[in-house]
């Protein structure tokens, strides 16, 4: 067993090198060799959960093991595994997920579709001529390999975050995914818009991973330690850590690592403040939305924050006041689950609304655990994943739908815009079905869907945790969510087609619908295993497996049953979706928004997401553009450095100049050109000695004679 | 003053006297011709000197060859030079003060000189003729730089007729 | 009862009017004629002392007899130099013998 927990996420690693190695161009090649690697993953995955569930005590003994990896010294860095019910449930959301999208891969990029002429890598594929049809069809991918390539590191990244068993190794497999979502939203390279969003998605993930690794080194550096079992169940670890204070604003190191590892979270899942890379993270192809941005990777930061709910909530109690760090998460994940919602009103593109979706329900996810509730938070992420993978999945189909009618048509439209849709039930039943399906999980239709359970459990443990100023804010997201879904689906399937490519539009292939239904069993069903014990009469039929399995030690029970908080869930909901139904339903125009003339401003602010990106730019991004291309290029490096070379430079040359000018032309030439000057003019005047005569000869050596004698004889004499 | 001081002087003041004339007349014949007055007053110091012999080789070689040598191109080159000019060139005066100077130094070097004040000469009887000729000829005597002046003599007419010999076929 | 100084005043005397000749007369006949008169000079200079001092040995005779030998030669030798050069140059001039000119 411990051996297959090792194992689970190196297939799609050894597919990632596989294909690309050697399966760069070829198409069937490598998706085969992605959905075998996806295959294998899952089918170890579940073998280890049906293992898990059926042992009784895998909170207090869960399967682990670790091995020596990095020496620091006198200690080792270590790798391992860990398997506890957390990590269960999470491997099984996550195989089945990333198997159902890498099948609905396969004919999102129109495999088995001719190459179109005129399709480039780095652009989305944009038809092919074909003889006979009328119009064009659908092109095959031309970067198809590449795709499978990047989603099989992902799922390895995934893999090995959920099964790690400490926060080094879920760090870096952190960053690996990080990577993976830049290369996967930057997949259309060649659209500048893509580009930007990859940047932006990793910059600002980054922000909050910056965050996360001081609370990594704070941790190391006070325990020792990084294993998720020595310090997260250990007791006396966590009472020295909650009491012990930090230098910072007087919280104790519990509170600062907490809120610290937390700020990794809001990046990660996308909280406010650092929500804005994921709308624009839509720029990636469908599939990469769903599995990255819906189902896993942002799930990841949930996951994170659940991991490390005995820490966060160090010295906590039920019905005593929260900590520092849980106050925190429940203020930002309420805020951002309405914030989210009331933006995705304003939003016209399919994907968008998905997007801001998201980032709502993981505000509810991060709220339910500020809240203390860890049952109800890891149960929310549980179902969440599945419908939420399952309408992003279903955009996918309408989108490709779309795509299909306007080659066909020629039509200008925006594939993407709801409103140029309409009437796509007929068109595509299967996708109409599974898609309400999860709009209805999403908008917790009561009972049938999953969503119902676990947005419930959420909200009652609010209300029974007498937070109620939480409790308010997400009944009122609620009903929110409940009403863009709704818009959504009315916008999309009911009614009329409103352009010629909605008119067009088909069903999409096999093997993208049966994800699709796949998808929708989990959507409807998976909420029956969370039922919590005291729920009206169903509690005796269906016990709370979920809730059970997760332990439950750090929730508080939740007493008696009360029907406030359930029947503001089911109100919030059926008022939601009558009201999404009610505002949209004879919508007739491709253009114009109802909601526009309805809301006024309101729907502006909304539209613009309230002018974070905005408020972002000028507040980060135009300074830091200020400081690098004004301040260190121009000022300092061309300016000063520069200058300062160019000094230098000038001083060099002046000091060569002068040099010449004052040593080397009249020394060193001056002295030589001047004795063979004095040479020549010494020979001029001593050649008129020469004079031929041989008189004057004589006369000029018989007089150095005389002297020499007169000398001598002055000198005998003398 | 005995006679032969005298006779010394007068002598000496004739040779003296025409040799001056050599060094200063125009006209190259009269030079020629004082040259050989100024000979002869030499042959009759080396009479007075005892050396009768070379007296008379003086007189036959010096007068009787050298001079008419002398002569003969004197009278070959006569065309060539007026004899109106001065014929002193100039920088006599840098010759005249040399060669004074060099009277003056040799002048005090005779007077410092011990030997000079000898009076009397040696025996006439030896110093002969006879013995000149047996010491020019003995081989451990001075037959050697006998040879050798003459070859010295030989190479000097080959010479001089080589060099004075016209190209075309000249005198001989 | 002369001295030798008188007979080696005399010779120095004959030496230097030869050698002023030499050095100042432009005609260069008129130059061989000066040195003449310098090796007459040294004729009576070598007899003065053979007679005076070394009265025994035929040295100074026999210096004397090889100097007029080298006497007649050089002069034989000079006057055919100075007809060559005559013939040449056109000119007994001695500044007009001026190729050694530098």
């Amino acid at each position: 067993m411990q051996t297959l927990l090792w194992l689970v996420p190196l297939p799609p690693l050894i597919a990632f090198a596989l294909i690309s190695l050697f399966a760069r161009g070829k198409r069937g090649l490598s998706h085969w060799v992605a959905l075998v690697s996806a295959g294998l993953s899952f089918l170890g995955s579940m073998t280890l959960f049906a293992w898990a569930v059926g042992r009784q005590d895998l909170l207090e003994n869960p399967l682990a093991a670790s091995t020596n990896w990095l020496p620091t010294g006198g200690s080792w860095l270590r790798v391992g595994v860990l398997l506890d019910p957390l990590a269960a449930l999470t491997l099984f959301f996550v195989a089945w997920t990333v198997l159902m999208i890498f099948i609905y891969s396969v004919g999102y990029h129109n495999y088995g579709q001719p190459v179109g002429a005129h399709d480039l890598p780095g652009l989305p594929p944009h038809g092919a001529e074909l003889k006979g049809a009328h119009g064009k069809v659908p092109s095959v991918e031309p970067l198809y390999a590449r795709f499978f390539a990047f989603i099989s590191l992902f799922a390895f990244a995934m893999f090995a975050l959920v099964v790690s068993d400490n926060l080094l190794v879920l760090y870096v497999a952190w960053e690996i995914m990080g990577l993976c979502s830049y290369l996967l939203i930057g997949f259309w390279y060649a659209r500048p818009s893509a580009r930007d969003a990859a940047v932006k998605a990793f910059l600002t993930t980054r922000v909050g991973d910056m965050f996360m690794l001081l609370g990594m080194a704070a941790l190391y550096s006070l325990t020792g330690t990084l294993n998720f079992r020595e310090i997260l169940s250990n007791p006396v670890v966590l009472d020295t850590l909650a009491t012990t204070l930090s230098p910072v604003f007087g919280l104790s190191w519990a509170a600062l690592i907490g809120l610290l590892i937390f700020a990794g979270t809001i990046g990660k899942s996308a909280q406010f403040p650092l929500h804005t890379w994921l709308p624009d993270a839509m720029e990636g192809p469908t599939p990469v939305s769903a599995m990255i941005h819906a189902a896993t990777m942002v799930s990841a930061g949930v996951f994170l924050a659940a991991r490390f709910f005995p820490l966060i909530s160090a010295g906590w109690e039920a019905g005593q006041p929260l900590t520092t760090p849980m106050l925190v998460m429940a203020v930002v994940g309420s805020f951002t689950a309405l914030f989210a919602a009331l933006i995705a009103l304003g939003q016209r593109d399919i994907k968008r609304v998905l997007a801001y979706s998201t980032i709502s329900q993981l505000g509810y996810m991060v709220a339910a655990l500020g809240i203390g509730a860890y049952g109800a938070a890891v149960f929310h992420l549980f179902t969440h994943a599945f419908f939420k993978a399952l309408l992003f999945l279903g955009s996918g189909s309408v989108i490709h739908g779309m795509e299909h009618g306007q080659l066909a048509t020629g039509d200008a439209a925006d594939p993407q815009d709801m409103f140029s849709m309409g009437g796509l039930r007929k068109k595509m039943p299967v996708t109409f079905l599974t898609f309400l399906a999860g709009a209805l999980a999403l908008s917790g239709f009561p009972l049938l869907t999953a969503g119902f359970w676990s947005k419930d459990e959420i909200l009652s443990s609010a209300f029974h945790g007498n937070h109620l100023i939480i409790f308010i804010v997400l009944a009122l997201s609620a009903l929110v969510t409940a009403f863009y879904s709704m818009r959504q689906v009315t916008l999309t399937f009911l009614g009329s087609p409103r352009t010629p490519s909605a008119e067009h539009t088909h069903e999409s292939k096999v093997v993208m619908t049966v994800p699709l239904v796949v998808l929708a069993v989990f959507a409807i069903a998976a909420g029956w295993f969370g039922v919590p014990g005291s729920f009206l009469g169903l509690g005796a039929f269906l016990p709370n497996f979920i809730g059970n399995f997760l332990g439950g030690t750090h929730e508080a029970e939740a007493g008696a049953f009360n029907a406030t908080p359930l029947l503001v869930s089911v109100g919030v909901s059926l008022t939601g979706l009558f009201l999404g139904w009610l505002v949209h339903r004879k919508q007739s125009s491709p253009s114009i928004d109802p909601l526009k003339r309805g809301l006024g401003f309101v729907y502006t602010a909304l539209e613009r997401k309230f002018w974070v990106d905005e408020a972002y730019d000028l507040v980060f991004i135009r300074p830091a553009k200020f400081l690098a291309e004004t301040v260190t290029s121009v000022w300092i490096d061309r300016g000063l450095l520069d200058g300062i070379l160019h000094g230098i430079g000038n001083f060099g040359n002046w000091f060569g100049r002068t040099l010449r000018r004052v040593i080397d032309i009249p020394v060193a030439n001056g002295v030589p050109d001047g004795a063979a000057a004095g040479a020549r003019w010494s020979g001029l005047k001593l050649r008129l000695t020469q004079s031929g005569h041989v008189q004057q000869y004589l006369v000029t050596s018989l007089m150095l004679v005389v002297l020499a004698g007169l000398v001598l004889l002055l000198v005998l004499n003398g | 003053m005995s006679a032969a001081q005298v006779l010394f002087i007068l002598v000496s003041t004739v040779t003296l006297f025409s040799a001056v004339m050599v060094v200063s007349v125009r006209r190259m014949m009269h030079a020629a011709l004082w040259l050989i007055v100024s000979l002869l007053g030499v042959a009759v110091l080396f009479v007075l000197l005892q050396a009768g012999f070379f007296a008379m080789v003086q007189v036959l070689i010096y007068i009787g060859a050298i001079s008419i040598l002398i002569i003969f191109a004197v009278m070959l080159t006569r065309q060539v030079m007026s004899e109106k000019i001065p014929q002193l060139n100039r920088g006599w005066v840098a010759g005249l003060v040399a060669a004074g100077g060099l009277m003056i130094i040799l002048a005090f070097v005779f007077r410092d000189f011990p030997g000079s004040l000898a009076t009397t000469m040696g025996d006439p009887s030896a110093g002969d003729v006879v013995t000149l000729g047996k010491a020019l000829a003995d081989p451990n005597g001075f037959a050697i730089p006998f040879e050798l002046a003459s070859i010295l003599l030989v190479a000097a007419l080959i010479g001089t007729i080589y060099i004075a010999m016209e190209r075309k076929g000249g005198e001989q | 009862m002369i001295p030798l100084s008188w007979y080696l005043l005399v010779a120095a005397a004959l030496f230097c009017i030869g050698l002023f000749g030499v050095l100042a007369r432009k005609n260069t006949i008129a130059i061989l004629m000066g040195l003449e008169l310098m090796l007459n000079a040294v004729n009576i200079n070598l007899l003065a002392f053979w007679s005076y001092l070394h009265h025994a040995q035929m040295n100074g005779l026999v210096f004397a007899a090889i100097v007029f030998a080298a006497a007649a030669a050089e002069t034989a030798v000079g006057l055919g130099l100075i007809i060559s050069a005559y013939r040449r140059r056109g000119s007994v001039t001695a500044n007009d013998l001026d190729t050694m000119k530098g």
